[in-house]
């Protein structure tokens, strides 16, 4: 390979993230710990949507939002821990969450006003 | 984590030569990429949104999906589920693949990554099973065509639902195939860097920061699926 410093430079941020035999115990640890959380609340979200959907609860609204927030839960694990982006730069984390979840709950908000004012119109 | 924090002032953090991040540029441009697809599939979803919103009614998806394999059973989301967990313990072996990686342990990056590949490969299996069955509609029967479920045709109309309405069927097949595409890609590039990583290359190279980032990569379609099953099946 040809030398290249932005290489060399590069390289060193992906060999300083190695780690040793002890904190990697630590880490599967907390691998197993997410991976519980995560199957405990798709089991529960599994079993809400076997026995309540939108035709048989009376309190759906209820049922949709709790849905939602374990989803949003869901999500917040797999990027946290699995994507290890809780573990980044605080500049990189904002920097990859803000505009993102900004733009999209701002699209959210936007659409579904919309669709429910085409749905009341038709 | 260990090595993750240096402490460097900010002024010659952000005074050029390094990055200000202590990520590489290879794992940048994989946020950055994997930011502009959240957007599409958030498109995707939202889209879905606007058309349960606006629609006079909606299929119930327990009415839709309840068939297993083997039997005749109504089991209501039961196999979409399973393929949930397929998913997830995918993306449990892949950080554990990562995480042997950051020990410099060849072996154990081997097995798990080889056992992600192989979840992928199920799901996938799963999906195609899951498409024919939606496509058969609800007689069951894929060979009489004129029932079936298509981009033109939607046999799964609910009560009071227009029945040229065929947006149900559309997102169906554009968010899980969307979806099931990048499953497909992901599944070929864990097998690729799954034959890198068996060579050696990454043991010499001194670092597997390739597993970790297509490890990001292959999160990511856990990640979009989470939200799927919410919104298309769940909610």
């Amino acid at each position: 390979m040809e030398n290249r410093d932005d290489l060399i430079v590069n390289d060193s941020y992906a060999t300083l993230s190695n780690h040793s035999e002890e904190e990697g115990k630590a880490i599967r640890k907390k691998i197993w710990q997410v991976t519980l959380l995560l199957s405990v609340l798709t089991t529960i979200e599994i079993i809400m949507g076997i026995y309540l959907s939108s035709r048989s609860a009376s309190f759906w609204p209820v049922v949709k939002w709790s849905f939602i927030v374990m989803t949003v839960v869901k999500a917040f694990y797999i990027v946290w821990e699995f994507m290890h982006l809780g573990h980044e730069k605080k500049s990189l984390r904002r920097y990859i969450i803000i505009p993102y979840v900004f733009f999209i709950i701002y699209m959210i908000f936007l659409i579904i006003q919309e669709g429910f004012s085409v749905g009341s119109h038709s | 984590m260990a090595g993750h924090v240096e402490n460097v002032d900010t002024a010659t953090a952000w005074g050029g030569g390094r990055s200000p991040f202590n990520a590489t540029y290879g794992k940048m441009m994989m946020w950055f990429f994997l930011i502009s697809d959240a957007l599409t599939f958030g498109g995707f979803l939202i889209a879905l949104g606007f058309a349960k919103a606006s629609a006079e009614s909606w299929p119930v998806a327990d009415e839709v999906f309840f068939h297993f394999p083997g039997t005749h059973a109504n089991l209501p989301l039961i196999y979409v589920a399973l393929m949930t967990f397929i998913l997830i313990v995918s993306s449990v072996t892949m950080v554990l693949a990562v995480e042997a990686g950051h020990r410099m342990d060849q072996k154990g990056v081997q097995k798990w990554l080889g056992w992600t590949v192989i979840g992928g490969l199920v799901f996938l299996g799963s999906q195609a099973w899951e498409w024919s069955t939606f496509i058969a509609g609800p007689d069951g029967l894929i060979s009489t065509w004129a029932d079936n479920a298509t981009l033109t045709n939607n046999p799964y109309s609910a009560n009071g639902m227009n029945p040229d309405d065929v947006r149900y069927t559309n997102f169906f097949f554009f968010v899980t195939g969307f979806h099931g595409f990048h499953v497909f890609t992901g599944v070929l590039i864990n097998f690729l860097v799954f034959l890198q990583v068996k060579k050696g290359i990454y043991q010499e190279r001194g670092h597997y920061e390739m597993v970790e980032k297509v490890g990001l990569y292959w999160h990511f379609v856990d990640l979009v699926w989470v939200f799927v099953f919410t919104f298309f099946y769940l909610v």
